[in-house]
């Protein structure tokens, strides 16, 4: 509480981690900005910040995808082409990257999309929070992702799955090296997946919020003023590229499980 | 500085909000919550409605590049009725006027020959007019002359008959 009243002071703090902090959302203490009541020892089924950005991206999603659909016209309205778009990418993507086989687990791949891409766009509405810019979140599906994708590559391919780590194509005294580069590359795929979207939107909103709080310093204020526009526009990017890599790279691993050894 | 100081306070209180193992459970309750709700919401839902709406739009481009194409044939048909009949009615055309050219050179031919006839009757009329004429003209002056030998025999005081100077004025005329 010291520090607040100093900062209260001097009129100028940056606090670019705030906006992460996971608090209930009926609840309100005027000293939000470290562990207090609203934020200790939250239960998992309590409604929090969390919850409700979560919720929110859902009844967006739907609203694009059932409502906006359904006019189910020849013709297009606006909303119904945009699902239409989101629909006819991710459908090719699917059978592109997986094949024909691939294309029964599309519905899964679109609730990933749709979910990080919707959480990313929301997250950039100021004052709101970033659900996908928390390693808990990410991590959740990203093994969901590789424990369905290895579950599946067991049932479908037996053993056969582990032929994988098996580079046939190399020479043969390589092989066993190759195995072990291999295995590894393939545990290591959840974490890079889920760290790949979690820091770099947790990166870039703290970005912006670091600059925000320049903006209080009248000398550099309208150098931060852009800074913020610039990197919003950048940040508006990110959000809808990492959920298209994430998507596609689902895919990738998807291949391995449906599509058979890999070469 | 205040923030260094406010850095280090936060550092030992919160920290990286995200690395708050504490929060975890409800994010990732909440989380499954989401996406199963999604996944159905799409699988039952969206997904096949759009799909659907897709495949009826797709459906409906081919009928109707199909409906346009048996048109564009229906079109080049007709265009093809249309040129034959032009042709044939052209050939037709040349036909009629043929018969009609020839039609009328049978009547200018029938009415040349009529008035060819016509004439040649004439000239043979006029022709016995003419001969007639002459004749005529040859009896009048034979008599003049036996009249004029006459009246001059007489006025030179020769004593001649008629016949005598008649028969001498007829033998010098055919001399």
């Amino acid at each position: 509480m010291t520090d607040v009243a100093a900062e209260a002071e001097t009129g100028f703090a940056i606090h670019p981690m705030d906006q992460f902090i996971v608090s209930r959302w009926f609840c309100h203490d005027d000293a939000a900005t470290v562990i207090n009541e609203c934020t200790a020892n939250i239960k998992w089924y309590e409604i929090t910040n969390v919850t409700v950005w979560i919720a929110l991206t859902v009844l967006a999603i739907i609203a694009l995808m059932v409502f906006g659909s359904r006019g189910r016209a020849i013709i297009p309205s606006r909303i119904q082409s945009v699902g239409e778009m989101l629909y006819g990418f991710i459908y090719k993507m699917v059978e592109d990257v997986t094949g024909h086989e691939g294309v029964k687990y599309f519905p899964y791949v679109m609730t990933l999309f749709l979910f990080i891409l919707f959480a990313n766009l929301l997250g950039l509405i100021p004052m709101s929070f970033t659900t996908t810019s928390h390693v808990a979140v990410t991590v959740t599906l990203a093994l969901l992702v590789f424990l369905g994708v290895t579950i599946l590559g067991l049932v479908k391919n037996g053993i056969g799955f582990l032929g994988m780590f098996w580079v046939s194509s190399a020479p043969l005294p390589l092989r066993p090296v190759l195995a072990i580069i291999e295995v590894i590359s393939y545990f290591v795929r959840p974490v890079s997946h889920s760290i790949r979207l979690a820091g770099n939107l947790m990166a870039g909103h703290a970005v912006m919020k670091v600059f925000a709080g320049f903006a209080s310093m009248a000398v550099i204020s309208p150098v931060a003023v852009g800074a913020v526009t610039a990197i919003y526009g950048l940040e508006l990017l990110v959000a809808v590229v990492q959920a298209y890599v994430f998507t596609i790279l689902t895919c990738v691993y998807l291949k391995d499980a449906v599509g058979g050894a890999h070469h | 500085m205040a923030t260094e100081a406010h850095e280090a306070a936060a550092g030992s209180s919160a920290g990286m909000p995200q690395l708050d193992i504490s929060t975890w459970g409800n994010q990732i309750f909440w989380l499954l919550v989401a996406l199963v709700v999604i996944y159905f919401v799409l699988s039952r839902v969206a997904l096949p409605r759009i799909g659907a709406v897709l495949a009826e739009r797709s459906g409906t481009i081919t009928n109707d590049l199909a409906a346009a194409e048996e048109l564009k044939q229906k079109a080049v048909a007709a265009e093809k009725a249309y040129n034959d009949a032009l042709a044939k009615a052209r050939i037709e055309a040349a036909k009629i006027v043929a018969q009609a050219k020839a039609e009328i050179q049978t009547d200018l031919d029938a009415a040349t020959a009529r008035a060819d006839v016509e004439i040649s009757a004439k000239t043979a009329e006029s022709e016995a007019r003419i001969a007639e004429i002459r004749a005529n003209a040859m009896e009048s002056v034979t008599e003049v002359a036996k009249d004029t030998a006459l009246e001059l025999v007489s006025f030179l005081g020769g004593q001649a008959d008629a016949e005598t100077i008649s028969a001498a004025v007829s033998a010098r005329l055919k001399g």
